[in-house]
């Protein structure tokens, strides 16, 4: 099977580049993406690129795959044509291969404030939600935060300092719907401006590369309800 | 919470709703305008200055202009945010934007009072 990687090391190379690879896949094997890279490694040491728990959990090795979004590590070698064409995540500065700054991305994680905030007086053991409460949660707790969605969006590459970005907004419903959560009005109040939550377009590219198999277009249209039954 | 000045309201929702609002409006307008043009056998000068003579359709008529301009405005200023990095650039087309919605305004209802 064939491969072009996408290389790039700024203290050595002026420009990046696509290398080509040849490897051999046993006949009747069908190997995960992650496996043939790391193989690919072997034939070069110098390829660098994350991965971490090799099943999907971490969201170490999210890559353009082919045009499309993913991970390695739960892509098969069966479902992607030849030659594979892997590249870094779209839109974040590359640091070197396929390893991406993700700190653009963390930064949005970080401005919805993506903990528990409670400011009411705390129960003797602890703060109970009932099974329905907690059924809300579902869909949403889920996210790795792999940015495989925000990378895989246009408004998230044209403004990545101010468009909270498909996962980011995820992971602000997560907490605007838990029930235990006291500050539902003060999270609303930061993200009605002109770009967070609303320079989304609902184009659901974010939906459509999920790993999880999560829906983040469904999620922004919540907080948009929500904005709208405090607003009007 | 990002800071805007030249968007046309000051929060995301209210130019969201608006965007909605215009839209329907300007729909309104169409359907309105294509049943008219189907509807009457000999289309000529006389025809149409008794449409827009009425005050229904003066009104009308105002209404999908003010739609229009508050349109275009807001969808004119999400695609140069998005399409226009640099600064200067960017100022200068919104500013045009701008002052080309606010002229189209005056300009119409200058038309529609001279009827």
């Amino acid at each position: 099977m064939k491969f072009s990687i996408y290389r790039y090391n700024p203290e050595t190379d002026k420009k990046p580049y696509m290398q080509e690879f040849d490897l051999d896949i046993p006949e009747g094997s069908d190997m995960m993406l992650l496996d043939a890279l790391l193989a690919l490694k072997d034939q070069d040491a110098t390829l660098a690129f994350r991965r971490s728990c090799r099943e999907g959990v971490c969201g170490s090795d999210g890559f353009s795959i082919n045009g499309k979004n993913g991970l390695a590590c739960i892509t098969p070698l069966s479902s992607l044509k030849s030659p594979v064409v892997v590249r870094p995540l779209p839109g974040l500065p590359v640091i070197r291969d396929l390893v991406v700054d993700m700190a653009q991305f963390y930064k949005q994680y970080e401005k919805i404030k993506p903990f528990l905030i409670a400011n009411d007086e705390p129960p003797a053991k602890e703060r109970l939600q009932s099974p329905e409460e907690r059924a809300k949660l579902d869909g949403l707790y889920e996210c790795i935060l792999c940015a495989c969605c925000s990378t895989s969006c246009p408004s998230f590459w044209w403004n990545p300092d101010k468009f909270v970005g498909p996962s980011g907004l995820l992971q602000a419903y997560r907490f605007l719907i838990d029930s235990r959560d006291t500050q539902t009005d003060e999270r609303l109040a930061d993200l009605d401006d002109a770009y967070s939550v609303f320079r989304c377009r609902g184009i659901m590219n974010c939906v459509d590369v999920c790993p999880k198999g999560l829906n983040p277009t469904q999620a922004i249209g919540h907080i948009r309800s929500m904005l709208l039954k405090n607003g009007v | 919470m990002v800071a805007t000045v030249t968007s046309l309201g000051r929060s995301g929702l209210h130019d969201w709703i608006i965007q909605r609002l215009s839209a329907v409006i300007m729909l309104a307008y169409t359907l309105y305008l294509a049943y008219f043009v189907i509807c009457t056998g000999d289309l000529n000068f006389a025809a149409w200055q008794e449409l827009f003579a009425s005050t229904f359709m003066k009104v009308f008529s105002l209404l999908a202009l003010g739609s229009v301009v508050m349109h275009a405005w807001i969808g004119l200023w999400i695609v140069s945010t998005d399409y226009m990095p640099k600064l200067a650039i960017r100022m200068i087309f919104q500013a045009i934007v701008i002052v080309m919605c606010l002229a189209l305004m005056i300009w119409g209802i200058q038309i529609l009072w001279s009827i």
